[in-house]
């Protein structure tokens, strides 16, 4: 694993140890067989693209959520912590978690007291990046067209 | 030639007194000496296109082939005569040949239009190639879906090279009326060649446009000695300003053409009956053109001139070989395309490293390359990618900018690895 190339130190604040894991190696990469919603995020200014099924729990929770994904080191990563932060919520929790989310990687800070929040903390030094906020906030986008019905999400 | 005369035509280029003809240069990004290897999207302008066209703005403008007062014929002379000096860029016969626009994509829309619609029967096809531009692609997908045209795509091979055999089957029913094609790949830097496409397509009937926007750049082009119909570029990449392009087109293309755009400086007369087309190739420029555009790629031709294509290419080949030399080597960086006539161009992948990630690293020191599908969408599914960088070369771009460049990939590849 390399932390510390010297050369790029200043690119640290965007490419914590934590993001270059999950975007190296995204644990929850994998394409659901059974869901009951999905949806497909496109960034055409790139070519990145982000799909995200999911699946309902009891209560109407998101049980589970898959997402098959190509893209930088911060979208991926972004994708991967999306699952872990988002597992087990509702839509409504989610949506608010998203909104936090992107108000977080926009400005580098939130005031949202939620503890989900922590992890995905890590993005927020994406803006700094204005090109590169959209690529933390296309799995999310996703997540939140599917969870709305949609297929695609809608361009921002 | 004598000896003399050969030493005298020899290319020399100083490139630091060249690049203190561009004042961005000197700018620092990031704390950090700009090095910029994007001229292939938009590149940097001399000192003498920025000062014509202030001038301009300060000492000599009005609008042109209207006023009967001084300021007006000043500024038609010199927006008139860059006509005359396009014309020679790329040896047209005639000035009345070349058609201002205002890029290259509009040129090419012009085409489709006033050819495709006017000229072109439903039926007949367009032949592009898989490595167009989305400005080369897009406007004869409107034209099929509007007007019956058959959208045929000739593919290029692995080296990323016009497959000609393909073409040569696909032009072979006699039913294409057009074959529009790059004349330099914007993301594999491979040069098309032109004359030997032109001419393969007139013995199938076919006429040929050039998409010169990369071309037009690194070496003389000479539409005659190519046998072009249509030959289009855009001013931006050649050192001048936005906001400007160029169509040239055979005079009798040109005459058989319905107009594009209708409205003022079009016309010879208007009545609320009919109206009458100014001539060729007034016929084509609608409404008030882009004076200080035309005036700044007036001087940014001069500027070219006077260095010389021939030292220009030299040049960039031997930064392009050089690039070639020590990116190469570079373990998991992939190279994409290995045409064997290519220019400064290199686009390039990297095991384990996406090409944003790759572009943001390099922009922390400086580095301006591009990275993303360059407008390319079909030539990336083409060659199986999503994305790539791509560092491309002027005439102000160093050797030492190439090492600084190999450099940071490499520390890029220890970063991600």
């Amino acid at each position: 694993m390399s932390a510390g190339n010297t050369t790029f130190d200043d690119v640290r604040d965007l490419y914590q140890d934590i993001i270059l894991r999950h975007g190296r190696n995204p644990i929850h990469m994998q394409r659901l067989e059974q869901f009951d919603a999905a949806a497909s995020g496109d960034n055409p200014m790139c070519g990145d693209r982000c799909e995200v099924r999911i699946q309902y729990g009891e209560g109407g929770a998101v049980a589970k959520i898959g997402f098959d994904a190509r893209g930088c080191a911060i979208s991926m990563a972004s994708a991967d912590l999306m699952v872990e932060a988002a597992t087990g919520r509702t839509a409504p929790e989610i949506h608010a978690l998203a909104a936090d989310f992107k108000t977080l990687v926009r400005t580098g800070h939130t005031a949202s007291p939620d503890p989900a929040l922590d992890a995905l903390k890590p993005l927020s030094g994406v803006s700094e990046y204005p090109s590169r906020i959209k690529c933390a906030t296309l799995p999310w986008a996703a997540l939140v067209a599917a969870l709305e019905g949609a297929t695609e999400a809608s361009s921002e | 030639m004598n000896q003399m005369s050969t030493l005298a035509a020899a290319p020399s280029f100083d490139v630091e007194r060249i690049r203190a003809d561009f004042p961005i240069l000197t700018q620092t990004v990031r704390g950090k000496k700009l090095v910029f290897l994007d001229s292939a999207a938009s590149a940097q302008k001399p000192r003498a296109v920025i000062d014509a066209m202030r001038i301009a703005m300060e000492t000599q403008y009005a609008n042109v082939h209207r006023g009967l007062h001084w300021m007006s014929e000043r500024t038609t002379d010199a927006y008139e005569s860059v006509r005359d000096q396009i014309a020679a860029l790329l040896n047209a016969p005639s000035r009345d040949e070349i058609v201002f626009t205002h890029n290259t994509t509009e040129a090419i829309n012009l085409v489709a239009h006033s050819f495709g619609r006017g000229v072109l029967r439903p039926g007949q096809a367009v032949i592009i190639s898989e490595m167009e531009h989305h400005s080369n692609i897009v406007p004869w997908q409107m034209l099929r879906d509007s007007h019956g045209i058959e959208l045929r795509v000739a593919p290029v091979t692995d080296a990323g090279e016009l497959d000609f055999d393909a073409l040569e089957t696909l032009l072979s029913d006699g039913a294409v009326g057009l074959v529009s094609i790059t004349h330099m790949s914007n993301v594999l830097g491979t040069y098309t060649p032109a004359a030997r496409v032109a001419s393969l397509a007139h013995q199938y009937g076919a006429c040929v446009l050039f998409d010169g926007s990369q071309a037009v750049v690194h070496r003389a082009v000479d539409v005659q000695a190519i046998g072009a119909d249509f030959y289009v570029f855009t001013g931006h990449k050649l050192y001048g300003p936005t906001g400007i392009g160029v169509l040239w087109a055979r005079a009798e293309l040109l005459e058989q053409m319905p107009p594009f755009l209708g409205g003022g400086d079009m016309i010879a007369s208007v009545s609320f009956e009919r109206s009458t087309w100014a001539r060729v190739p007034h016929k084509f420029e609608a409404g008030t053109p882009a004076i200080l555009e035309v005036i700044g790629l007036g001087a940014a031709i001069s500027y070219v001139n006077e260095i010389g294509f021939a030292a220009i290419a030299a040049h960039e080949q031997s930064l392009t070989d050089h690039a070639l030399a020590v990116l190469s080597p570079i373990e998991g960086l992939n190279i994409i395309g290995r045409a064997q006539d290519r220019g400064g161009v290199i686009s390039f992948t990297m095991d384990g490293a996406h090409a944003h990630d790759i572009a943001t690293l390099l922009d922390r020191n400086g580095i301006a390359v591009r990275a993303g599908h360059h407008c390319a969408e079909p030539l990336m599914q083409r060659l199986g990618l999503d994305s790539t960088a791509r560092a491309s070369f002027a005439l102000y771009t160093t050797h030492a900018e190439i090492d600084v460049l190999a450099e940071n990939l490499q520390r890029v590849r220890t970063f991600f690895q």
